[in-house]
Parts: structure tokens; C-alpha cells; sequence
């Protein structure tokens, strides 16, 4: 491994995203507009708005960054650029780090302009900003970790979108923003303690009612770091220097 | 002569398909050899065998004196694919530089190799918006890169017109003599001419390997592409 290939492969994925402006505005002002949206639906029942509003934020960072990262590591196995980097003296762990590192920096400011207008909108956080932008930013390695992992699955783009509906959906509806994970089916609570994206939403909930870091504020980060790191490890598994 | 590629009787199966059957050969460092044969024939999955992206079945590659595919190897191969994998949404120099990182190379030589292919006025444009030549340009002058002790180029001159075509050769013949491998593939037969030597192949089997002239004289022909033919219609 080296500092240098990491630390050079989030900049040159950074400079991509850099040449192509409109993709890069739909990450930073989707997640706002759509806040928006969100609160004037619940126009007569605010206080539901405000319970699940920062729970958007361990859960947007998740899905755009997985669908963001499962297309652009798609595209480097079927471009033939991953091809040319493993002739090269680059580690495995340097490419996927490299984009871990990149799409959590994304992450960072989605999640950074998403909490100004969950500010502008009056919604209560109780721990403040710094938690909750902690928790978006774990929330974009992760779902980056998996969007490099499921893309070796894919053998085309039409396959890599439709992975969202698979793999991130299912977590979506049992994650505890619906329906209070406690209140679901039995078998439908086994399945969400095992999915990471229960852990992420998890911690933002304790850091919208807690001013303080909770101890279980703490083990869901926890949770979703180990996660990720072994989502990580075994997306560089799938990359293979010969076929 | 000194060897840079050593094949005992290689075999690839992928898929159950024999791509490659029992191919040796010897192939000369410091010089200009063509792989040729048409397409289907296994010239890629050959290159990605002595590049160490390809598994091999049975048989043995050793490559600058090491087995295909080893560690100490990377890096020192520069290597072409048949699609131009650069990034398309990067600019050519940023391209350049990225990969020039990855090979430890000093990112001023980026600079300098641009030159050598032709692409010094179209640094700063994104390779999406160059024509199909000039992609394959940035594909080259990436494999040139740390002056690697081999190239392996999987048909560079394939959509590149006959000025470019010209110079491309020159610079291959500059670059071999100063004792660099070069093993260009390419079906089209009037490349052969200037490589120092051929390796023919068909249907995953070496057809025969040579000297152009060698190829003719044995198959009393003019050009290598006639004595390919006669090669082909003898096994047939």
C-alpha cells in the first residue's frame, strides 16, 4: 500500500467528478430540494418532519454514494483502466481506498448542505452538527465500500442500477424510518439488525434526541466503520490481478 | 541471441474453449516482433499472458526473467490494450499524470512523452472529446511511461492514418533500438514488413515464427501476407 497511489487516485476521481459539473450539482442539491419537499408534505404534521428529517441524512450519503461508486468502478472494469492499473505497481487497497476516500469527501458536503437546510427548516438536533455530519460522512464510506463490492457483480450498467432496488431498498424499508424497528414482524427485525444502513440511520436518531455521544451512539458508529472496512476489504478481494 | 519472452507450450482454456494450443516460442529482446494472425486468432489473450493478466492453463511464460504475472514485473511492462483505457471524463495530461503517480515515474516525463506521440497541443482537452486516433495516442504514450523495458501493444495503429501510422512505426523503431522489447499485434499484414520477427497464428496455434524474409523464402513468396495465406491453406 501506499499514501501516495490512495491519496492520487482520490484526486483524479475527485478531478472526473471535477470535468462533469452537472453530475456533481445533482448530488449536493438533490438531497436539499428534496428536504424541502419533504417538509411541506408534512405541512400539518411537522413534528413528524422533524423526527425523520435527520434520519435523511444517515440514509442519502448511503444510496447516492453506493450508486455513485457501483457505476464508476463498473466503468473502470469495462473501460479497461483497472486492466491497465493492475499491470502497475498499485495495491488493490489503494484503488478501493482511493475511492472510499473520494466519495466520503462527496459525502461530506451533500451532507454539509443538506444540514444547513435542516437548520434553515428549524429541525432540532440535539447533538448539533458536528455528530450528525460525522454520521453522514460513515454513511457515504459505506455505501461507497458496497457500490465498489456489488459492481463486481455486474456485468453491465442496466445490472448496476438495479442493484439499488435490491441491496439498498430492502434496508431502506426496514431501517427504521417507516415503521419503528421494534414495531416490525420478527423475522423482519432479525433481517434489519444484521443490515448496516438500521446502524447508520440508528445513530442519527440518538443524535437528533441526545445532546450527548450516547454509548449506543457509539457502537452504531462503531458498527458501521467494522462494516464497512470488511465490505472494503472484500471489494478489493473481487479485483484480481489475472483472470 | 538474448530472450526476452520464453513460451513452453502454453495453454489457455477459457470457458471451455482452448484459446491458445500448445504454443512455444522464443521471442528476440531488444527488437520489433509482430504477432499476427486474424482476429479470433488469440494475439490478445497471448499479450495478456505475457503481461501477467492472464492466467495460463498449462505450459510455461517467463518474461525479462521472471514468470508472467510476478510482482517484480509491474510496472516494467508497458502495456496497450485493444480498447484505449484512459479516462474519458480526464484530460489527456491529467491522465498522464495520474498513471505517471502509479508508476512512481516523474510527472515532467508525462510532458516530454506527449511529444513523442504527437498530443503536446491537446494536453489540456478531455479525452472524450478527442477523434479515435488521438485516444489511442493517450493509450500509447501511457504505456511509454517510465520507459518501460518492454512494450506490449495490442493493434496501436488501428485507426490511425497513414502520416500518423508512418511516424508511429518510426518511433517504435527509436524506441526498440535503444534496447527496448517491443510485441506489436496486428491483422494487418503489411505492418509485418517492419517488424524484425513474426510469430503467426491461427486458431490459437502458432502457424510458424521468423524473419519476415525467413517467412517468404520458406514459403516462396513476396510478401508475408502470401506466405501467411499459403501457411494457412498448407494446414487446412
Amino acid at each position: 500500500m501506499s499514501f501516495k497511489r490512495t491519496l492520487a487516485t482520490t484526486g483524479r476521481v475527485l478531478r472526473q467528478l471535477g470535468h462533469d459539473k452537472r453530475t456533481l450539482a445533482l448530488i449536493f442539491l438533490v438531497p436539499c430540494v428534496l428536504l424541502i419537499f419533504v417538509r411541506f408534505a408534512f405541512q400539518s404534521n411537522l413534528h413528524i418532519f422533524d423526527r425523520i428529517a435527520p434520519l435523511v441524512l444517515g440514509i442519502f450519503p448511503l444510496i447516492i454514494m453506493f450508486l455513485v461508486a457501483s457505476i464508476a468502478t463498473l466503468r473502470e472494469r469495462t473501460i479497461g483502466t483497472l486492466d491497465r492499473l493492475m499491470t502497475m505497481p498499485i495495491a488493490k487497497l489503494d484503488f478501493v481506498l482511493g475511492y472510499a476516500l473520494a466519495f466520503s469527501l462527496l459525502g461530506l458536503i451533500q451532507a454539509s448542505l443538506a444540514s444547513l437546510v435542516i437548520g434553515l427548516l428549524d429541525v432540532p438536533v440535539a447533538a448539533g452538527a458536528i455528530p450528525m455530519l460525522l454520521g453522514a460522512v460513515l454513511a457515504a464510506f459505506l455505501g461507497t465500500t458496497f457500490g465498489l463490492f456489488v459492481s463486481a457483480f455486474a456485468s453491465s450498467e442496466f445490472q448496476a442500477v438495479q442493484f439499488l432496488p435490491a441491496f439498498v431498498f430492502p434496508q431502506l424499508l426496514t431501517c427504521g424510518l417507516f415503521v419503528p424497528r421494534e414495531q416490525m414482524a420478527k423475522g423482519l427485525q432479525w433481517f434489519a439488525d444484521i443490515m448496516p444502513m438500521s446502524y447508520s440511520v440508528d445513530a442519527m436518531k440518538q443524535i437528533a434526541s441526545h445532546s450527548t455521544w450516547t454509548g449506543r451512539l457509539v457502537r452504531d458508529f462503531v458498527i458501521v466503520i467494522v462494516i464497512a472496512l470488511g465490505v472494503l476489504m472484500l471489494g478489493s478481494i473481487t479485483i484480481r490481478r489475472q483472470d | 541471441m538474448e530472450v526476452s519472452v520464453s513460451i513452453r507450450s502454453l495453454c489457455v482454456e477459457l470457458g471451455g474453449q482452448n484459446i491458445l494450443r500448445n504454443i512455444t516460442a522464443d521471442i528476440p529482446a531488444g527488437k520489433i516482433v509482430g504477432l499476427l494472425g486474424p482476429s479470433g486468432a488469440g494475439k490478445t489473450t497471448l499479450m495478456r499472458v505475457i503481461v501477467g493478466r492472464q492466467r495460463i492453463t498449462s505450459g510455461s511464460v517467463s518474461v525479462l526473467g521472471g514468470p508472467a504475472g510476478s510482482a517484480t514485473l509491474r510496472g516494467e511492462i508497458g502495456y496497450m490494450t485493444q480498447v484505449v483505457s484512459v479516462y474519458p471524463d480526464l484530460t489527456v495530461l491529467e491522465n498522464m499524470r495520474y498513471f505517471a503517480t502509479m508508476l512512481g515515474v516523474d510527472r515532467a516525463e508525462a510532458t516530454d512523452i506527449l511529444g513523442v506521440v504527437d498530443l503536446g497541443k491537446q494536453a489540456k482537452q478531455l479525452v472524450r472529446t478527442l477523434s479515435g486516433g488521438q485516444k489511442s495516442r493517450v493509450s500509447l504514450a501511457i504505456a511509454l511511461l517510465g520507459k518501460p523495458k518492454m512494450l506490449v501493444l495490442d493493434e496501436p495503429t488501428v485507426g490511425v492514418d497513414p502520416v500518423l501510422r508512418q511516424q508511429l512505426w518510426q518511433t517504435f523503431r527509436t524506441i526498440a533500438d535503444k534496447g527496448t522489447s517491443i510485441i506489436v499485434s496486428s491483422h494487418v499484414m503489411d505492418e509485418a514488413s517492419r517488424c524484425d520477427a513474426l510469430l503467426l497464428i491461427r486458431d490459437g496455434g502458432l502457424l510458424a515464427q521468423g524473419t519476415p524474409e525467413e517467412l517468404c523464402a520458406r514459403t516462396k513468396t513476396k510478401t508475408v501476407e502470401e506466405s501467411f495465406l499459403k501457411l494457412v491453406g498448407k494446414k487446412s
